[in-house]
């Protein structure tokens, strides 16, 4: 692609040929209430991917990062299960807590007994944050591990000196050998962007208030860059976030005249693309199942029974600024 | 020990022949003998966990013989439910050295505590077939307790161990859970020799509980709580 404006296809023909499913491929359900859940699944999102990341403070025993990933790749896949919602996850030690080295050291010994089990679709989210020699210690340890172990990758981008970060992280994954096609660099904007795609890399923008991407810039940024390799998520976490930025964002870009086939590009079957790569998550896994397990149940009881959800009310505005 | 270790995991690996094509079983047998001889703890994790990659996951099928030599290896041994994946973890865990009973115990300990729900199945399904069966009661316990019900049942039901190593205070819970759960009586081993008076009395009580608030109560714990007074 080259960097004259992309040209999009007439938006005619393809109208009301709405896509039923997406994917949420970047969002902490550890942070969320059982309600989004709910609302996530009325809205269409019919799996979500978990990145291993920090929880709002930094921890300071290996053993409540273990209880964390023990929870990625138990209780919560249980949990949106029993909402129709298929749950993946990514396991790693994040770039904030990597600069604990003496914890970091503890969480690479762990991370053999959980990045080879069912659903863990990739390494991550690991990479750079304030880019001390720390960070990028465990972030190469960690590519070697998705090296040796033929994994996918999930790049964190630092939000301070966000270009020359996202570049010096690929530049990381090239020194190590890793396939660009099997690398996801999350946290985008306009600025990088246009890098990371020449580079052949995913391109992953995150819709989040405030601080990240609002979606009416995601929508300019499909008009510009096409569908090809980008892919939108939430991120949605304990901070101020949206576990509805994926429909949201494709109902905006529908409303803004992108085409059916682009919305669902990166809405739902980019994420898929990548992310299957893993051998980890396909299409069957949420069209073959029936959609609530209620044969699983928490202590006897379904989790589900006697709620009601009104999605409307959190639908009525759909930008995310 | 030696001679039955050797004959289950021969009957494992010859029913999982049936089902897995020729580059997973070479695999299997690569990884096998690996962690048989002393590979470092990180082959036998990432081998476990990366198990239904190479093996899928179908149901294993056995036939009634298969049932009876599985029952002859091992007394009160029924993998009538075991899937080709579940079988195949457990021929890993099978192979692990035994000579050092701390380092056995602790590599068990740490499997089973970054364990996912289908490795816990297969875990805890496996019980019945470990060494030092004794060491591995709370652990055992520790299963029933889970929410989650598939876990709870891999324990529970169609496994002899409950029966030969629970006291009582284990056993009357698993039984009362079992009925809280919903999973069936019948398919718990040794129900009638285990059956004591503490267990008969919690089962009145958990049915009038029950019946007090207007729900139904299972035909089978009026079953056995004939058998449990009988045996006072
Ligand atoms: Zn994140």
């Amino acid at each position: 692609m080259n960097n004259s404006e992309f040209r999009l296809p007439s938006a005619e023909g393809e109208a009301q040929r709405y896509s039923e499913f997406y994917i949420d491929p970047h969002i902490h359900m550890t942070a969320r209430t059982t309600y989004d859940y709910i609302i996530m699944r009325e809205s269409g999102i019919v799996a979500t991917i978990e990145p291993a990341f920090w929880l709002g403070q930094p921890r300071t025993h290996v053993g409540t990062f273990q209880d964390y990933f023990n929870s990625l790749v138990g209780w919560e896949r249980f949990r949106a299960s029993q909402f129709g919602i298929q749950h993946y996850c990514t396991i790693g030690i994040n770039p904030k807590e990597a600069n604990n080295e003496a914890l970091a050291e503890a969480v690479m010994e762990l991370l053999p007994l959980y990045v080879c089990k069912e659903g863990v679709v990739a390494i991550g989210e690991i990479g750079y944050d304030d880019q001390t020699p720390a960070e990028d210690k465990y972030f190469r340890r960690q590519l070697e591990l998705a090296k040796e172990l033929d994994m996918l990758v999930l790049i964190h981008t630092p939000h301070r000196n966000k270009k020359a970060g996202t570049s010096r992280s690929m530049d990381a994954c090239v020194e190590h050998g890793l396939d660009p096609a099997r690398v996801i660099i999350d946290h985008n904007n306009e600025e990088t962007v246009r890098e990371v795609l020449d580079r052949g890399f995913w391109a992953a923008f995150t819709i989040y208030p405030q601080t990240k991407m609002g979606n009416a810039r995601m929508v300019e940024i499909v008009k510009q860059h096409g569908c090809d390799r980008i892919i939108v998520d939430s991120s949605a976490d304990w901070g101020m976030s949206d576990p509805l930025a994926v429909p949201k964002t494709a109902q905006l870009m529908r409303e803004r005249g992108i085409p059916e086939t682009y919305v669902r590009a990166v809405c739902y079957e980019n994420a898929l693309a990548a992310y299957s790569q893993s051998g980890q998550i396909q299409e069957t896994d949420w069209l073959a199942s029936d959609a609530i397990d209620q044969r699983q149940m928490f202590n006897g009881n379904s989790v589900l029974r006697g709620q009601e959800p009104t999605v409307r009310s959190s639908r009525e505005c759909i930008l995310i600024e | 020990m030696t001679t039955t270790q050797v004959s289950t995991s021969d009957l494992i690996y010859s029913w999982l022949e049936r089902h897995v094509d020729r580059a997973g079983l070479n695999w299997l047998e690569e990884k096998r003998s690996q962690i048989a001889r002393g590979a470092a703890v990180k082959v036998f994790f990432t081998a476990f966990s990366a198990t239904p990659r190479y093996t899928g996951k179908n149901s294993l099928q056995l036939t009634l013989s298969d049932l009876q030599a599985a029952a002859i290896a091992r007394k009160g041994w029924f993998p009538m439910n075991w899937s080709v994946d579940r079988a195949a973890r457990i021929l890993l865990v099978l192979a692990l050295p035994q000579d050092d009973e701390s380092q056995y115990l602790q590599t068990l300990e740490q499997v089973f505590t970054a364990a996912d729900i289908g490795e816990l199945v297969a875990l805890y399904q496996a019980l019945p077939l470990l060494s030092y069966p004794k060491q591995l009661k709370a652990r055992a316990a520790e299963g029933v307790r889970s929410n989650m019900t598939d876990v709870f049942n891999a324990v529970a039901l169609q496994n002899p161990y409950p029966a030969e190593y629970f006291d009582n205070l284990a056993w009357n819970q698993m039984i009362l859970k079992a009925l809280f759960v919903g999973s069936p009586l019948h398919l718990i081993q040794g129900l009638d020799r285990r059956a004591n008076p503490e267990l008969a009395k919690m089962l009145v009580d958990y049915a009038s509980e029950r019946q007090a608030a207007n729900r139904s109560v299972s035909p089978e714990l009026w079953e056995l709580v004939k058998k449990s007074k009988v045996k006072s």
